[in-house]
């Protein structure tokens, strides 16, 4: 008998589905057959845990060898707790995005935009002990994809998030305030739930922001919560 | 399972990880013995395709271990980047069996997360060992009622230490995909 407790399954319409056609690489990449639903064990309920010893924390993308990347600098702030409000502490954030004309630093990426011998766009910080991160960036820029006729992903910062268990892995995507092309865009409308989708959208913030130095954005996440049921019952 | 507590919010709204993760990428995180760890040293490989046959070169391919125990030497977590023939392989210790709920067992695996362009959230599956005694009474293999379909979650044996288990996002023999 073990008192191992899992995560709650995700709230309906929280999540987008594997299949969204508006999405067209989704098309050959969903699984046709259902899920095979299993409770979570041990392999499911913990995870791991980095060390910032062997994975040193990179704060500022907005600087490289001592230079200034092009772009309007941007501070980034925010919290991660779990469904119950419980903050998640210690935890490893990834972040990687585009430059501000809209370029990865990535050898498939063939957008006719500058590549900003400044920004790489990668960086990883850690939550304090009461959940919160930030780091300093540029914004990204908006760049066009081939999904549709005149298809732009809207201005985005990719993220992965741990948690304290492999359930609790996500990746997902922070949305600025604002942007018109958020309405095109089939990612982010693929959540189906509109409160859901919002949440992805980070707030201006001026408590975030330095005078004479960087806008602020405050965005926060929240990781699933434990199940309330010991999995052992 | 019943939930007692009273959600204050769902948890954020997952996006697909998209064809530049590399940015993140570091290629020492696919040898979880890289820290020193003991025990057996195997390599887990496999080619990912999608439905059309396609190598899923792009993939983000993550595992986790329950077994042995993450500590200092050995980290239980490697991702990984596929090739261009859509193959990933970890370098990492054999696990070995673990509780299940109630007084089960669960036969030694390794869990898998593949995230990806058109993965919306992310594909979960496990890794089992082709012979392993315990496969048979295992509480998740055991929900599999198709030999082919379980088989599918079944490593096996290529070349000294080596196990392969090809991932099928899709269609013929498509791979077991687990809630999580
Ligand atoms: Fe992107």
């Amino acid at each position: 008998m073990n008192d191992i407790i899992g995560f709650r399954p995700p709230a309906p319409g929280s999540q987008p589905d594997n299949n969204t056609p508006a999405y067209g690489s989704t098309r050959a990449r969903h699984p046709l057959r259902p899920l095979l639903a299993f409770p979570h064990t041990i392999t499911e309920a913990t995870g791991p845990a980095f060390s910032p010893t062997h994975f040193p924390p990179h704060t500022d993308l907005s600087v490289m060898n001592g230079k200034l990347a092009q772009g309007e600098r941007i501070i980034v702030r925010g919290r991660i707790t779990d469904e119950d409000g419980r903050p998640v502490p210690n935890t490893m954030v990834e972040i990687w995005q585009a430059n501000a004309a809209g370029r990865y630093f990535h050898p498939l990426d063939t957008h006719d935009a500058p590549l900003d011998p400044n920004f790489k766009g990668d960086g990883r910080v850690f939550t304090d002990a009461d959940g919160w991160y930030q780091y300093t960036s540029i914004k990204p820029g908006a760049y066009p994809w081939r999904n549709h006729k005149n298809a732009w992903r809207p201005n985005h910062i990719h993220y992965s998030f741990f948690g304290p268990g492999f359930a609790t892995r996500l990746i997902t995507q922070m949305y600025f305030p604002g942007d018109p092309l958020l309405a095109f865009d089939p990612v982010f409308k693929g959540v189906p739930d509109e409160a859901a989708r919002n949440r992805l959208i980070a707030n201006f913030d001026l408590d975030v922001t330095q005078p004479e130095h960087a806008l602020g954005y405050r965005f926060d996440v929240v990781l699933r919560g434990r199940a309330a049921t010991p999995m052992g019952i | 399972m019943t939930t007692l507590t009273t959600t204050a919010l769902a948890a954020t709204a997952a996006q697909t990880i998209g064809p530049y993760w590399h940015l993140i990428e570091d290629p020492a995180m696919a040898d979880l013995t890289r820290f020193g760890a003991n025990g057996e040293v195997i390599t887990l490989i496999g080619t990912i395709t999608d439905g059309d046959g396609a190598p899923a070169s792009d993939a983000c391919v993550e595992i986790w271990q329950s077994s042995p125990a993450a500590d200092d030497k050995f980290p239980g977590y490697g991702r990984c980047a596929p090739d261009a023939t859509g193959t990933f392989r970890f370098t990492t210790v054999k696990p070995g069996p673990v509780p299940g709920r109630g007084n089960t067992q669960q036969a030694p695996h390794i869990a898998i997360n593949l995230f990806g362009r058109g993965i919306m959230t992310r594909l979960y599956t496990r890794a089992y060992f082709e012979g392993d005694p315990l496969n048979a009474t295992d509480p998740l293999l055991g929900l599999i009622d198709e030999p082919a379909r379980r088989a599918t979650l079944i490593a096996r044996p290529e070349g000294a230490n080596i196990w392969r288990l090809d991932i099928r996002i899709q269609g013929d023999n498509e791979t077991v995909f687990i809630e999580i």
